[in-house]
């Protein structure tokens, strides 16, 4: 690189995602003596968990839609590099990654490159929802769980007037809260999932619950707001369609089995404007699968108990490491953050680690997908939502071809190729064709994505002739 | 949400106006173009080429389904851009 061109910045240890993860790892690093830099995508830091007002609008009473508040203006306090966008990692051997960056204005045209080429790595990118398609799910006013709780909590909009709250999982617990804070009526929260295994998953060993009890505390206060509003919690109960022109007017809901194939005769249809639905989490992955790192058979990276991944300097920490909740995320980022800045965890800060892995195992238990929800999808349902390519053109494209292979499958049936990159079908277009073709030869490879996010050629045009010049 | 019933209690802010597609729409500043968007009633404004209306789906920035041009740029995630007073929005022509 000549004198003229591009600087590579080289800190000891780079940190990518200030959520709960990132900004615990970064502090930890930071506390250890390295030089650091955080960085994030978003304009602020807090990551979805404490996704706030922007600071134009800095509100009094904010904590009222958090958990973990005050450890988040604790951490917030620390050097963040906000609006920087990582789009490429450039693998190297024997060193982690050179990240590449546009800093600026979300999908904006003149951003600043810059370039790190840091002695440690630690990602911590977090998660998105997984949605799971049904008919009419590509309505406008069906949303992920994720979407309302953004709206509330970073705009003060609520996404509906009469809203359903459906999936599986307890994060619909906290957004059926936030909802009622933003002024909506919240007419029910369906969880998929039946008691019998809601119990099991929870009950199991109760004192392991003791060690995560400021998490019990956090459900049983959302428990409290449905009871206080009178809003009836469903279980083995799902939203299977939505309807309306133009936008929705109603759902249809109905019971399911233990395997979430819906109950024939259990339907009924609910009057409403906005849905909010999440099935679970898919760690974002994409930079970490760039960088090289293992991933496990959920599609998690693969960690160390001190957070190394399988590529020598590269950390991990939080929900890309496999979903957990929030104090998961900060237990796996203190222990990153400490092995990357090169020291070392004591074992009460293990220990706080492995006490929440068992939390996150109860909750793959509890409420995990099932595949029963294919009786669902009609041959017309939507799954591809980009490209637009239904449940029918997928099956006829797998008994057409005679294909068990997934790149060419979504090559031809063009699923999971549009805008999105796959992020919200990828896993479901896998399951299906899965299904469709008797076993895919090449599961997987949704997550393999070139550039890690959106970038414009006039942008890489530019990147390029500041590095040369 | 109106802020003078708003539990969190947001402080006070600037109101902002974008246009869209030649109308103007109020919001407040530090909302992002689909918080304007969505604060003012909007709940679809892409059409897919065939024909559907799309608004926010995932909020987070991982669908795009929520594409605007600003300041004719075109492909920008509502959810995502921060509004600027006197942006001028157009919802026509996405991907």
């Amino acid at each position: 690189m000549s004198a003229a061109g591009m600087t590579v910045e080289t800190p000891d240890v780079l940190v990518v995602g200030a959520g709960p993860a990132g900004l615990a790892a970064a502090d930890a690093a930071r506390n250890a003596g390295a030089r650091v830099v955080l960085l994030d995508a978003a304009g602020d830091a807090g990551g979805q968990y404490w996704r706030h007002l922007p600071a134009e609008r800095p509100a009094a009473n904010e904590r009222i839609l958090h958990h973990g508040w005050d450890r988040f203006t604790a951490l917030r306090g620390q050097e963040i590099l906000t609006d920087a966008q990582v789009w490429l990692a450039e693998r190297h051997d024997d060193r982690p990654p050179t990240l590449h960056v546009l800093v600026g204005p979300a999908d904006g045209r003149d951003r600043v490159p810059r370039t790190f080429a840091p002695k440690a790595l630690v990602l911590a990118t977090g998660a998105y929802e997984r949605t799971l398609p049904f008919p009419g799910w590509d309505l406008p006013g069906v949303f992920t769980a994720g979407a309302a709780q953004a709206l509330a909590k970073s705009e003060r909009v609520a996404v509906g007037r009469r809203v359903l709250v459906a999936g599986a999982g307890p994060f619909l617990l906290p957004v059926a809260s936030s909802l009622i804070r933003t002024g909506a009526e919240v007419v029910g929260v369906l969880e998929a999932n039946g008691w019998p295994r809601l119990g099991r998953g929870w009950s199991r060993r109760p004192t392991e619950l003791l060690a995560t009890r400021h998490k019990t505390g956090e459900l049983a206060g959302y428990v409290r707001d449905l009871a206080r509003h009178r809003i009836p919690y469903r279980a083995a109960t799902a939203v299977v369609a939505a309807h309306g022109a133009g936008q929705v007017s109603s759902v249809t809901v109905a019971r399911l089995d233990p395997r979430w194939a819906p109950i024939p005769g259990t339907s009924r249809d609910i009057s409403v404007d906005a849905v909010c639905v999440s099935h679970g989490f898919v760690p974002r992955v994409e930079l970490a699968v760039s960088a090289g790192c293992g991933l496990d058979a959920y599609g998690a990276v693969v960690t160390d108990h001190d957070g190394r991944t399988t590529v020598p300097g590269v950390y991990a920490a939080g929900e890309i490491t496999g979903i957990g909740g929030a104090d998961l995320a900060l237990a796996e980022g203190v222990v990153a953050g400490l092995a990357a800045a090169g020291a070392t965890a004591s074992d009460a800060q293990r220990r706080s680690l492995s006490e929440n892995q068992r939390f996150a195992a109860r909750l793959e238990a509890a409420h995990g997908i099932r595949p029963g929800w294919v009786g669902w999808l009609g041959d017309d349902t939507t799954v591809c939502r980009c490209e637009e390519v239904t449940a029918g053109d997928l099956r006829a494209g797998a008994a057409a071809t005679g294909s068990r292979g997934l790149r060419s499958l979504r090559l031809s049936t063009r699923a999971g190729l549009g805008v999105c990159q796959g992020r919200v079908c990828g896993r479901t277009v896998e399951e299906l064709l899965h299904r469709h073709t008797g076993g895919l030869l090449d599961p997987g490879r949704t997550e393999q994505r070139p550039l890690a996010a959106f970038v414009r050629l006039g942008e890489l045009a530019a990147a390029e002739e500041q590095e040369h010049s | 949400m109106e802020t003078q019933y708003d539990p969190v209690r947001p402080g006070e802010t600037s109101p902002i106006t974008i246009i869209v597609d030649g109308t103007p729409v109020r919001g407040l500043n530090g909302q992002t173009v689909a918080g304007v968007l969505m604060g003012a009633g909007r709940l679809a404004w892409r059409t897919t080429r065939n024909g559907r209306p799309r608004g926010v789906f995932c909020g987070i920035g991982v669908c795009h389904d929520c594409l605007v041009a600003v300041n004719g740029l075109s492909d920008v995630r509502a959810c995502q851009r921060r509004a600027a007073d006197g942006d001028s929005i157009s919802t026509e022509a996405q991907a």
